[in-house]
C-alpha cells in the first residue's frame, strides 16, 4: 500500500468523525471514497479541499504541481483575510507541459521550489500533488525533501490529488500533512495558561476578526488559527496550546483528535455563528482553559463579556422584530451552517420554511429537528423548479444560500442572500449576527424586487414564464393526486442512494421480503449506502418508519 | 515586428494562462441545449464552473465523467458511458460536447472509439450529437481550446450543401474568438442585419451568456445557436472569421463545405472596422448605413478626444494572442506605446504586435516588466489586481476572467461603438488617476528640467 492510501485509510477510520461512528467495519474501511456518478455531479476535488484547508496561512507560498487547470483556473478565489502576509494569494504553479508528462515533472518542481525560494524568501513552501503527476508518478515527498535538506527550509508535501475523492477528503488530508510535517516542528518564545488553538476556521471575509477581539478582551491567546489568518511558524508550534475548538463542523476533525492523542490538548466542536453559539464557545474555551490550569477568574471575565455583548446584540436585533414578523426564510446550504444559521434566523424573529440537509450529518439533522420542531420540513433534493414555487407560493419572501441555486431565487426576482464560502459580507460573532439580520433587512426591504417583478409591455403575466413553471409544477402535482398508483410510483421511484442509484421502492422491498432491521441488511441486498454511505440516515430513517411496532414495554 | 520569446521560468508564478479543456467548453456553452462535459476527474469540471460562474454570474452547465483514481488506469469508457447516459436522461440535451482533460490524455483514452461503441450500444443515444475534442491541459491555453472546438464542430455538424449553385449571399457564417464578450456579438449582429445579411455565429454566447431571464429552468445552456442551425451553416454565401484562433476553423468550413471566408485579426479600432464595413457592403452590395457613417465620425472624435490621455502612455498588457493584439492595436494607433506585451500561448499573431519582444509568460513577469519599463498602465484580466496594487499604477481589466468587477460579459470592442466606449472608458481611468494621485504642487518642478523625468503627467 502506497503512503497516499494508507493515509487515505487513516483518514477513514477517523473515530472522531460522527459519520463513521454510524458505519460498519467494513464501509469505514472503504470510507468517503464517495463513486462520484459520471454526468451527474461536479463538486470540487481533494486537491481543492487541501487548498481551502491550508491556503488562509498568509506567508506562505503555495506551489501547485500540475498542469495550468489546477492553479490557472482557481488561483485566488477565495475569500480568507489576512493580517499580515499577502503571499498566499500568490498563485505558484509549475504548469507542467507536454515533456514534464513525457519525462516526469520532478526536476520542474525541485527547480520551482528554488526559485521560489530565492525570490520570495517565504517561511515554507507548501507542495501540492495533482492528478497528472500523480499518474506519471512523480514522488513529491522525495523532491520536497531533497529541497528541504538543500535549502534549509520546510516543504511541505500535501498529497491529496484531486481524484482520490472530494474536497471534504482533501481537507483531512491536508490537515495530515500538518500533523506528519509541521506542528510541533517548533516552539513558541513563550506559552501562558490561556493558550488557545482554533481549527477548521478559514477567517473568510475577516469573520474571525468579529470574534477575536472578544477573545484578547477575556484574556484569550489565540496560539495558532489553523489555518485562517495563519502564519507557519504558529502552527509549527501549536502543540504548546492549552485547549482547541473545532469549527466549521468535521473539516478538520483528525487535526483535533490527534492534538488530542498526541500532545494532551483537549478539544470541543463549537460555532461563532449565532449569538447563543458564540456565548457557548466562549464559555467551553474559558471551562477547558480553566480545567488545564488557566485562573478561574477566567470564566467570571468571559461571563462578564457575554453578558454585554448579548445585551448589545439583541438590543441591535430587537429593532428588526417587528419588521420580520410572518417574513419566512427558506435556507438551503449544507453542512454545519445549516444548524448554525437557523439558530440565528430564529433569533431575530424569522420563520424558517426548510433548509437543505443535503450535506449535514445525522447529528447536525438532529439539530435542525430540535430547534425546528419535529416537522421541520427538510428539503432534500429540490428541483430549482420546486425551490421556485416555494419562493413564489409566499411561502418563503427570501431565500439564504450559496451556490448554483442563487440564481433561482435572482431570476426569480425573489430576495436572496448570499451565506456561501464567496460571500462578501462577515457573519461570525455577535457583530456578524447583527450584520446578518442587517443584511436580511436591506434585501427583503429593497424596493427593487417591485421592481423587477414588473411585467414587460408586451408581456401577458399569465403566460410569463414564472406561471408557466407554476402551472407545470401544480399540472403534475394534480395529475398524482388523481392518479394514485402514479404517485405511488413517482414516491417509490424517488432516489436514495446516489452512488449506487438505489430507489426507495426497491429498498422497502428488501426490507419487506427479508425482514431487514438494519442498515447493514439493506445494503447486502440492494447495494444502497454501498458507495459514500450517506445515504445510511435516510435509510435508519425508512428502517424507522417501517419497523413493526414494538411490543409494550412492560411497567416497572 | 515584435520577437516572440518563452518564458525560460520552472515556476509560472501568478498565471495569466487558463487552460484549454474550459476554453473548449465554453464553445460548447455557444450551442443550443448543450452540456458541456469535461473527460477528466471532478475538480477539473469544479475550478471551471466556478470560473465562469464568477465573470458571467450566470448558472454554468457544465459536466464532469468523475474519473476516479483507479478509472484513469483502467481507462474511462465506463465513465464516458455512464456520463453520456446520465445527461441524456436527466438533462434532455441536444449536443453534449466533451472535452478531455490532462487527466485523461495521459493514458490516452480513445474517447472518439468510445463513443461509437456507446452509440452502437444504446440505440437511445445513437443519432445523439456528441462532439469530442481532445485538449489536453497540458498544452496550449484557453483560445486554443476554443479554436479547436468551433473547428470540431464545424466538422461534425456542418452540412455540406448538395448543391452549390442554391448557396444564399445573404448569409453570412461569423465565426467569433473567445476574445469577444456576448455584448460584441450582440453588436455584431446588429451591423451585420444593417446590411440586410443574416448572420449564424458559431459559437453564439450572446443567447446564452448575456444574463437574460431564462424561460425555464433547464440543466443544459439557454439560447445560443442550435444543432440544426449549424448544419445549415453549410448554405451560407460567406464566413467571416474574427481572430486569427478561428482560422482552423474557418479552413475547416472552406474544406467541407467550399465557402470562402475572410478573417479578420482585428475588430477593434478604426482602420479594422473600416475593412469590416467595407467588407459588408460589397458581399451585400449595399451602402453602409447612415448609422454607421455618424458612429464612425464618433469613433474619430473619442479618438482625438482620448488621445490627450491616452498618447504617450507606457502600456504594460498581458492578455491572450488576439486579444492582445486587438486592444493592443488600438491603444497602439492612440499612441500609446506598448512596452510589455505577455501572453499565454503561440499564435503566427504574435510577431505582427506592434511593440519588441512579446513574452509567453505569466502576471509576474508582466508585472517586474512593467515596474523596471516604468509602464504607467496595466492592462490584463482580473488577477492583474494585485500587481496593480502593487506597482500603483491604473488598471484597466479585459478579458476572463473578470470577477470583481460587474458587466464583463458586456464589454464591448467591436464596432466603431466599441472602440469609442473603450476609449472613453480607458481615458476615464486615467483621468480619475491624475486627479488622485498626480495633481501638480508647488513642488512639482522644483528639480527643473530634471524633474520632468521623475514627475507625473
Ligand atoms: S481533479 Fe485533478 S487535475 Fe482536475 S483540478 Fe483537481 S487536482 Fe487538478
Amino acid at each position: 500500500m502506497s503512503s497516499l492510501s494508507a493515509t487515505i485509510q487513516d483518514v477513514f477510520n477517523e473515530p472522531g468523525c460522527g459519520k463513521n461512528a454510524n458505519k460498519s467495519e467494513a464501509e469505514r474501511k472503504k470510507g468517503c471514497t464517495k463513486q462520484l456518478q459520471p454526468g451527474g455531479a461536479a463538486g470540487g476535488c481533494a486537491f481543492d479541499g487541501a487548498k481551502i484547508a491550508l491556503q488562509p496561512l498568509t506567508d506562505v507560498a503555495h506551489l501547485v504541481h500540475g498542469p495550468i487547470a489546477c492553479e490557472g483556473n482557481s488561483w485566488d478565489n477565495r475569500g480568507a483575510k489576512s493580517s499580515g502576509s499577502n503571499l498566499w494569494r500568490t498563485g505558484f504553479t509549475t504548469d507542467i507541459n507536454e515533456t514534464d508528462v513525457v519525462f516526469g515533472g520532478e526536476k520542474r518542481l525541485y527547480k520551482s521550489i528554488k526559485e521560489i525560494i530565492e525570490k520570495y524568501d517565504p517561511p515554507a513552501v507548501f507542495v501540492y500533488q495533482t492528478c497528472v503527476p500523480a499518474m506519471i508518478g512523480d514522488d513529491i515527498d522525495a523532491v520536497c525533501k531533497a529541497a528541504r535538506e538543500k535549502f534549509g527550509k520546510p516543504v511541505i508535501p500535501v498529497n491529496s490529488p484531486g481524484f482520490v475523492g472530494p474536497k471534504n477528503l482533501g481537507n483531512k488530508l491536508a490537515g495530515e500533512a500538518l500533523l506528519q510535517h509541521v506542528i510541533g516542528t517548533e516552539e513558541p518564545d513563550y506559552t501562558t495558561p490561556y493558550d488557545l488553538n482554533i481549527i477548521g476556521e478559514y477567517n473568510l471575509s475577516g469573520e474571525l476578526w468579529q470574534v477575536k477581539p472578544l477573545l484578547d478582551e477575556i484574556g484569550i491567546r489565540v496560539l495558532s488559527c489553523i489555518s485562517g489568518d495563519g502564519k507557519y511558524r504558529e502552527v509549527a508550534y501549536s502543540h504548546r496550546a492549552k485547549a482547541a475548538m473545532m469549527v466549521c463542523s468535521k473539516a478538520m476533525i483528525n487535526v483535533a483528535r490527534k492534538m488530542e492523542e498526541r500532545y494532551g490538548i483537549p478539544f470541543f466542536e463549537g460555532s461563532f455563528y449565532g449569538i447563543e453559539d458564540t456565548s457557548d464557545s466562549l464559555r467551553e474555551i474559558a471551562r477547558l482553559l480553566i480545567e488545564r490550569g488557566a485562573p478561574s477568574d477566567l470564566m467570571d471575565r468571559t461571563e462578564a463579556v457575554i453578558a454585554r455583548e448579548e445585551a448589545r446584540a439583541w438590543a441591535a436585533i430587537a429593532k428588526f422584530k417587528p419588521r420580520f414578523e410572518g417574513k419566512k426564510v427558506l435556507l438551503i446550504t449544507g453542512g454545519v451552517k445549516s444548524w448554525s444559521v437557523v439558530a440565528a434566523l430564529q433569533e431575530a424573529g424569522l420563520e424558517l420554511v426548510g433548509t437543505s440537509v443535503k450535506k449535514s450529518t445525522k447529528e447536525d439533522k438532529e439539530r435542525i429537528k430540535e430547534l425546528m420542531g419535529q416537522d421541520a420540513h427538510m428539503i432534500e433534493d429540490m428541483t430549482p423548479r420546486e425551490m421556485y414555487k416555494m419562493l413564489k407560493d409566499a411561502r418563503a419572501d427570501i431565500m439564504l444560500s450559496g451556490g448554483r441555486s442563487q440564481f433561482i431565487a435572482l431570476k426569480a426576482s425573489m430576495p436572496w442572500l448570499d451565506i456561501n464560502q464567496e460571500r462578501h459580507h462577515a457573519y461570525m460573532g455577535y457583530v456578524g449576527m447583527v450584520k446578518l439580520v442587517e443584511e436580511i433587512d436591506k434585501a427583503l426591504y429593497n424596493p427593487v424586487w417591485a421592481q423587477v417583478r414588473k411585467p414587460a409591455p408586451w408581456e401577458d403575466p399569465s403566460t410569463n414564464w414564472q406561471s408557466k413553471a407554476i402551472a407545470a409544477a401544480e399540472a403534475e402535482a394534480a395529475a398524482l393526486a388523481a392518479d394514485p398508483v402514479k404517485a405511488e410510483e413517482v414516491r417509490r421511484a424517488k432516489k436514495i442512494c446516489n452512488c449506487k442509484s438505489v430507489e426507495l421502492g426497491v429498498i422497502e422491498d428488501a426490507i419487506l421480503a427479508n425482514g431487514l432491521t438494519t442498515v447493514e441488511g439493506v445494503r447486502e441486498h440492494t447495494n444502497a449506502s454501498g458507495g459514500c454511505g450517506a445515504c445510511a440516515i435516510r435509510i435508519d430513517e425508512i428502517l424507522e418508519l417501517m419497523a413493526p411496532v414494538a411490543p409494550p414495554i412492560a411497567a416497572e | 515586428m515584435a520577437t516572440v520569446t518563452v518564458g525560460k521560468k520552472a515556476c509560472s508564478v501568478n498565471p495569466l494562462k487558463m487552460s484549454q479543456p474550459i476554453g473548449g467548453a465554453l464553445a460548447f456553452m455557444g450551442l443550443r441545449g448543450a452540456m458541456p462535459l469535461l473527460h477528466g476527474s471532478q475538480g477539473c469540471t469544479s475550478f471551471g464552473l466556478v470560473l465562469f460562474t464568477r465573470h458571467f454570474k450566470e448558472a454554468i452547465p457544465m459536466q464532469t465523467t468523475a474519473m476516479s483514481e483507479v478509472a484513469t488506469v483502467l481507462g474511462g469508457y465506463e465513465n464516458v458511458e455512464q456520463a453520456i447516459l446520465n445527461i441524456y436522461k436527466r438533462a434532455k440535451p441536444e449536443i453534449i460536447g466533451i472535452c478531455s482533460t490532462g487527466v485523461t490524455e495521459t493514458k490516452g483514452d480513445d474517447v472518439d472509439g468510445y463513443i461509437r461503441q456507446i452509440r452502437a450500444k444504446h440505440s437511445d443515444v445513437a443519432n445523439l450529437p456528441i462532439v469530442y475534442v481532445s485538449t489536453p491541459d497540458f498544452k496550449d491555453a484557453f483560445q486554443d481550446g476554443w479554436g479547436k472546438t468551433v473547428a470540431k464542430i464545424v466538422e461534425a455538424l456542418v452540412e455540406a450543401p448538395k448543391n452549390t449553385s442554391r448557396r444564399d449571399a445573404t448569409r453570412v457564417n461569423v465565426l467569433p474568438g473567445s476574445h469577444l464578450t456576448p455584448g460584441d456579438l450582440d453588436e455584431l449582429r446588429t451591423i451585420i442585419e444593417d446590411f440586410g445579411l443574416e448572420p449564424t455565429f458559431l459559437p453564439d454566447l450572446s443567447g446564452s451568456l448575456d444574463g437574460h431571464i431564462p424561460d425555464d429552468f433547464t440543466p443544459t445552456t439557454i439560447g445560443g445557436v442550435g444543432v440544426e442551425e449549424v448544419a445549415a451553416m453549410g448554405q451560407a454565401g460567406w464566413t467571416i472569421a474574427i481572430g486569427e484562433q478561428m482560422r482552423l476553423a474557418a479552413e475547416a468550413m472552406k474544406d467541407k463545405t467550399g465557402i470562402p471566408y475572410r478573417l479578420f485579426e482585428r475588430l477593434c479600432g478604426l482602420e479594422p472596422n473600416d475593412a469590416f464595413i467595407a467588407f459588408l457592403s460589397e458581399i451585400s452590395g449595399r451602402p453602409a448605413p447612415m448609422k454607421y457613417r455618424r458612429q464612425r465620425g464618433q469613433l474619430v472624435d473619442a479618438m482625438l478626444d482620448g488621445h490627450f490621455h491616452i498618447g504617450g502612455r507606457k502600456v504594460a498588457i498581458g492578455a491572450e494572442p488576439d486579444l492582445l493584439h486587438d486592444v493592443g492595436g488600438l491603444l497602439t494607433e492612440m499612441g500609446a506605446h506598448i512596452l510589455v506585451a505577455v501572453t499565454t500561448t503561440q499564435s503566427p499573431i504574435l510577431e505582427r504586435i506592434a511593440t519588441d519582444d512579446v513574452l509567453i509568460g505569466d502576471l509576474e513577469d508582466l508585472e517586474n516588466l512593467a515596474r523596471e519599463r516604468g509602464c504607467d498602465l496595466l492592462v490584463t484580466h482580473s488577477h492583474g489586481r494585485q500587481g496593480a496594487a502593487r506597482l500603483k499604477i491604473p488598471f484597466f481589466r479585459i478579458g476572463i476572467p473578470m470577477f470583481d468587477r460587474l458587466g464583463g460579459g458586456h464589454q464591448l470592442t467591436v464596432g466603431y461603438r466599441g472602440g469609442r466606449d473603450l476609449i472613453f472608458d480607458i481615458s476615464n481611468l486615467l483621468m480619475a488617476d491624475h486627479e488622485e494621485n498626480h495633481e501638480p504642487t508647488p513642488e512639482s518642478w522644483r528639480g527643473g528640467v530634471e524633474s520632468l523625468h521623475t514627475a507625473s503627467h
